[in-house]
C-alpha cells in the first residue's frame, strides 16, 4: 500500500529543466513579449523549486515566498507589458534586436 | 511504482512538452496557450506538494490574470504573427550557445541533486503534509510573520497599477495643458515681433543706436499681442 515516497531530488531536477527551457526561450526568441513569458516560465520553474522544498522540509515558509513571488511578478507584467505597449507605439516593433538606440 | 511517482512523470513531461512548444511555436498565441498549459501542470504539482491555496493562486492569478494580460497585448500590438527571428540575425552565435548552456545547467544541477548536495530532508508523514498548505495555515503565517512584506506588496501592486496607467495612456490635452501651450506660443509670438523690430531697426545704426535698440523692443512687445 505504501509506496516509496517521491524523493525532492526529481521536483529539484524538474524545476532545473523548466528554468532552462525559460533561459533559452530569453536567450533565443527575440520578440519582447516571448521574452517576457520565458521570464514567467523561469520565475514558475523557481515557485515548483521552493513549494517542493517547503514540502520536504515540513515549512511554510516556501509557500509564503512563493506567494511574494507570484505578487511581484504580476506588477511586473503590468508595468513591462505597458513598457512593451510605448516601445511598440513609438519604435513600430517589439523586436529587441532593432531596440538598440541606447547604445548610440 | 506508485500513484505518485506515475502522476509526476506524466504530469512532468506534459509540462516540459509545453514549455518546448511555447519556445518554438510560431505564433505568439500559441506561445501563450502553451505556456497557461505549463502553469496548470506546476499548479497539479503544487497540489500533489500539498500546497492546495498556492495552486489555486497559481491558477486563478498567473494563468487567469497574467496570461490574460499577455493575450491581450499580443492581440492589441497586432502580432499573433511572429517569426522565429531565425532569420537576419544579428547575434546568430546566440542560439546553439543558449543550447549548449541550457544543457550544461541542466547536468550541473543534477549532478548536484544526485550526488547528494541537497541535505536530507526530514521524513514528514501524511497528516502533517494533507494539513500543510490550506488557507488557513498560509494566512496564520502571512498575517503573522510576514506581515510587514504583505503590507509592503500592497504599496507594490500601488505602484505598479499606476506606473501601467501612466505609461500605457494617451496623452490627452487638458484645459490646464492647452493654457500652458497658448502662453507659451504668446511668448514666441512676442519674442519673434521682437527680433523683427530689431532687426528693421538694425542697418543704419551703429554704437549708439544699440541703446535705441534695447529700449525699442519694450513698447513694441505690447503691439505683438
Amino acid at each position: 500500500m505504501e509506496p516509496a515516497p517521491l524523493n525532492i531530488s526529481a521536483y529539484v531536477v524538474l524545476s532545473a529543466i523548466l528554468f532552462a527551457m525559460g533561459a533559452l526561450g530569453v536567450l533565443i526568441r527575440r520578440n519582447a513579449i516571448l521574452v517576457f513569458m520565458s521570464v514567467e516560465l523561469m520565475l514558475n520553474a523557481a515557485n515548483l523549486a521552493l513549494i517542493a522544498f517547503a514540502r520536504f522540509y515540513n515549512q511554510m515558509d516556501g509557500q509564503i515566498l512563493v506567494f511574494f513571488v507570484m505578487t511581484v511578478a504580476a506588477a511586473e507584467v503590468a508595468v513591462g507589458l505597458a513598457l512593451i505597449v510605448v516601445i511598440f507605439r513609438t519604435r513600430r516593433s517589439i523586436n529587441i534586436d532593432e531596440l538598440s538606440r541606447l547604445k548610440d | 511504482m506508485g500513484l505518485e511517482t506515475f502522476l509526476f512523470i506524466i504530469v512532468g513531461a506534459v509540462a516540459v512538452a509545453a514549455a518546448a512548444g511555447m519556445l518554438f511555436s510560431k505564433s505568439g498565441i500559441h506561445s501563450a496557450l502553451f505556456l497557461v498549459l505549463n502553469l496548470a501542470c506546476v499548479a497539479v504539482f503544487y497540489l500533489m506538494l500539498s500546497a492546495p491555496f498556492m495552486a489555486m493562486v497559481q491558477i486563478t492569478v498567473y494563468a487567469g490574470a497574467i496570461m490574460v494580460l499577455f493575450l491581450f497585448v499580443i492581440m492589441l500590438l497586432g502580432s499573433e504573427r511572429i517569426d522565429l527571428g531565425l532569420t537576419d540575425r544579428r547575434l546568430g552565435f546566440q542560439t546553439p550557445a543558449a543550447f549548449a548552456l541550457a544543457v550544461l545547467f541542466i547536468v550541473v544541477v543534477a549532478a548536484a541533486v544526485l550526488t547528494g548536495q541537497i541535505p536530507a530532508p526530514q521524513p514528514v508523514n501524511d497528516v502533517q503534509a494533507t494539513t500543510h498548505g490550506g488557507p488557513g495555515e498560509v494566512g496564520a503565517v502571512l498575517y503573522t510573520r510576514y506581515l510587514l512584506p504583505f503590507e509592503m506588496v500592497a504599496v507594490l501592486l500601488l505602484a505598479a497599477t499606476i506606473g501601467a496607467v501612466v505609461l500605457a495612456r494617451d496623452v490627452i490635452p487638458t484645459k490646464r495643458s492647452q493654457r500652458a501651450q497658448m502662453g507659451r506660443i504668446r511668448e514666441l509670438r512676442q519674442m519673434i515681433t521682437t527680433i523683427e523690430t530689431e532687426a528693421a531697426s538694425a542697418p543704419g545704426a551703429d554704437g549708439e543706436g544699440a541703446e535705441e535698440e534695447a529700449a525699442a523692443p519694450a513698447p513694441a512687445a505690447p503691439a505683438g499681442e
